[in-house]
């Protein structure tokens, strides 16, 4: 149902008409949410809060039915005093359409987390929480690295690539029973020289594959846009007008070659560049952009939007946007056009068109 | 024996009276009050079972000195209180 955007917001899970923006429901009043997801497989839908003196909370809605709490993953207890407990559902996905019921969890700290009960139980990935170079990972923003993208190749569903900020892009064959870091062509300026193309330490924001092409796989990255022919193995570097800089990238479901972004100005400066807000559209792979920024803010505007606040319907005819400072919009005509839903919401971690 | 109080901030999300618990130290009332109430667990308790961080628990009025473990002593009539601890946003 394109006809409506959920918002995953610091002040709770609102529903709001695509068209209209008339808010049509709050779940989770005043909490924070960090994630939703709806499962088409079986019409249940997922809310992740990250509670500030209570901890990580998970709730299923099932259809028709009224909100449920269920389990959250739990990391594996440790011996040192300061051993890490979760802080925060960064993404869900659900697993192949053959797997009703099974469903990822990417979280901070970075691990990955399986259920195959819809959210009663989970546990975690060991082979990808045990790897000798997860050490090396650290945060980007937060005090630990943590998994932000999971993509589930809908041709078989065992095929998986995830992004971990900072801890590079990782991809398993089996269903995470074994992993192999990938993003070959990745930079990550912010280390010294001989470091900066390691794998293992690059910060992907953002991945996001194509419907079209699941292979092409595009990437906002700290220092810079990418993009994947082969799943994420390899990646080349491509130069976008006005800032290569930001958090959130989606793809057209329609075309491999097509993709957005919402460009900040750079990392120590994360505002509109000029305080003008646009949007950036990729075509042919990157050899083409256009800039947008008919029914966006003009300066001054601070809007920034996160990696989980661009989502596009499933045929690819809207786009929906939200920002931190609350704004929210829809883009129509392939994102050239704008129109803004709500200038007054919380601070923004996830929009996502209903489905 | 003691016994446990909850913040009312915690009803929002769920039920937890007040109760009586048998146990010689904070920790012993805790996980013998999760058999009961599991779900309470994670709300008070982080992944290594320590105390929330930004929870307070206090011990007839005291601060709970052993935030990691909660061996701190209760004997018959004291009062443990789980309360939030301010925190912004």
């Amino acid at each position: 149902m394109s006809d409506t955007i959920l918002v995953a917001s610091r002040k709770g899970l609102l529903t709001l008409d695509a068209w209209s923006g008339a808010l049509e429901d709050i779940a989770f009043r005043a909490d924070p949410v960090s994630a939703v997801l709806d499962d088409p497989r079986d019409g249940s839908r997922y809310a992740a809060l990250k509670l500030g003196h209570f901890g990580v909370k998970l709730h299923r809605r099932d259809p028709d039915g009224a909100w449920k709490e269920v389990a959250v993953p739990v990391l594996p207890k440790g011996d040192a005093e300061d051993a890490p407990s979760l802080e925060m559902i960064w993404t869900m996905e659900t697993g192949g359409a053959d797997q009703p019921g099974t469903l990822w969890a990417g979280t901070l700290p970075a691990a990955l987390f399986r259920s195959d009960d819809r959210g009663e139980s989970w546990r975690i990935v060991e082979s990808l929480w045990d790897l000798p170079e997860r050490p090396k990972w650290f945060g980007g923003g937060y005090d630990h690295a943590g998994i932000h993208s999971l993509l589930v190749d809908p041709r078989d569903p065992d095929r998986l690539t995830i992004g971990i900020s900072c801890g590079g892009i990782w991809r398993s064959a089996d269903a995470g029973r074994s992993w192999r870091v990938a993003g070959k062509g990745l930079v990550a300026d912010y280390m010294p020289p001989e470091q900066k193309e390691d794998p293992n330490i690059q910060d992907p924001h953002r991945l996001h594959a194509s419907a079209a092409d699941p292979d092409v796989v595009w990437c906002q990255h700290h220092n810079g846009i990418f993009r994947s022919t082969d799943g994420g193995d390899s990646f080349e570097r491509l130069h976008a007008p006005v800032s290569s800089f930001g958090f959130a990238v989606v793809a057209d479901p329609n075309d491999p070659g097509t993709a957005w972004f919402a460009p900040a100005e750079k990392d120590e400066r994360r505002i509109p560049v000029e305080q003008r807000f646009i949007v950036n559209r990729a075509r042919q792979g990157g050899k083409a952009w256009d800039s947008f920024d008919e029914g966006l803010p003009q300066p001054p505007a601070f809007d920034l939007v996160y990696r989980h606040a661009m989502d596009i319907s499933r045929d690819g005819a809207l786009i929906a946007m939200g920002s931190t400072t609350g704004s929210l919009w829809l883009g129509e005509e392939g994102g050239s056009r704008w129109r803004q839903l709500s200038a007054n919401l919380p601070p923004i971690a996830q929009v996502a068109f209903g489905k | 024996m003691a016994d446990i109080h909850f913040t009312p901030q915690l009803e929002r999300f769920l039920a937890c009276p007040p109760a009586t618990v048998a146990g010689e130290t904070v920790a012993d009332v805790l996980h013998r009050l999760f058999d009961d109430r599991p779900r309470l667990r994670s709300y008070i308790l982080d992944d290594q079972d320590r105390l929330r961080r930004h929870v307070a628990v206090f011990v007839n009025g005291r601060p709970l000195k052993d935030r990691i473990r909660l061996s701190d002593k209760v004997g018959p009539r004291d009062r443990i209180d789980v309360l939030q601890a301010l925190s912004g946003g």
